[in-house]
């Protein structure tokens, strides 16, 4: 049996990488799959904590989150199409003025 | 060393690889290539902790229906490599040190209480499909009803947003 332990200094190490790139990508599609990344992170806590307490609640949350996220994927990109239509471009800091 | 730590740690260096790789491949479709290789293996860490319905669920929705949005809005904005100005490379150091601060914290809070969490874990062997739909459809029915709703609204803002302004 692999320690709960394990699992949570995994998901924090992920957390964290997904945090860094969504600071460092300038590519706006990398930046929501840095989302997509810490969302994983997360749900890896809430499984190993689900496991730790022999209680299933933390897996029917993570289903939750993977329903929240795939809305939030489709209304995303979905802006994220609008934003490089109407800026010929994906770099965010190129997108700094909320008029066109 | 036990298999399924020796499972645990090919998994775990495989997701923090591919995390990695996320961040230093410069083409998106790249990124999106390793972030399919971090939710397949995260997806494997679900399989070890037995459940293996939340496992097949990642592998659908977000293995397959989500990255391959995401791998099609690349495509269809034809998205080239990312460019980085000298603005952009000073930000990685704050970035850097946030996210150490970050795993610091986390590491102590999990050293501190370990003890008591690690005490639990030998409950595992849930019979995880059969309990989740009971959760699912009795204790959690009102916020499943609610994600359908989240849903319905989700494609209809999809929808709009994507939609070309007749002019």
């Amino acid at each position: 049996m692999v320690p709960t332990n394990y699992y949570v200094i995994l998901s924090a190490i992920l957390f964290g990488l997904g945090v860094f790139a969504f600071i460092f990508k300038r590519n706006i599609i990398t930046i929501f799959m840095s989302i997509e990344l810490m969302l994983n992170a997360v749900n890896l806590a809430f499984v190993a904590f689900s496991q730790a307490f022999g209680k299933l609640d933390g897996q029917v949350f993570v289903l939750f989150v993977i329903v929240v996220a795939a809305a939030e994927a489709a209304v995303g990109l979905g802006i994220i199409i609008l934003i490089a239509r109407n800026r010929q471009t994906l770099n965010v800091e190129r997108v700094d003025l909320l008029k066109l | 060393m036990t298999a399924p730590l020796v499972v645990f740690f090919v998994l775990a260096a495989l997701a923090v690889i591919g995390a990695v790789s996320l961040i230093l491949q410069k083409h998106p479709i790249h990124s999106a290539l390793s972030l399919i290789v971090v939710m397949v293996a995260i997806a494997g860490l679900y399989l070890l902790m037995g459940a293996e319905f939340v496992a097949a669920v990642q592998i659908i929705v977000y293995g397959g229906a989500i990255m391959v949005l995401f791998v099609f809005v690349i495509m269809l904005l034809n998205a080239g490599v990312e460019e980085h100005t000298n603005l952009s490379k000073m930000a990685g150091a704050p970035g850097l040190l946030l996210v150490l601060a970050l795993a610091g914290f986390v590491a102590a809070t999990v050293a501190k209480s370990g003890a008591s969490v690690q005490a639990t874990s030998q409950t595992g062997a849930l019979s995880s499909t059969k309990g989740i739909s009971e959760m699912v459809f009795k204790d959690f029915v009102y916020p499943f009803e609610l994600t359908s709703f989240l849903i319905l609204v989700a494609i209809l803002g999809a929808t709009v947003l994507a939609q070309r302004e007749k002019s």
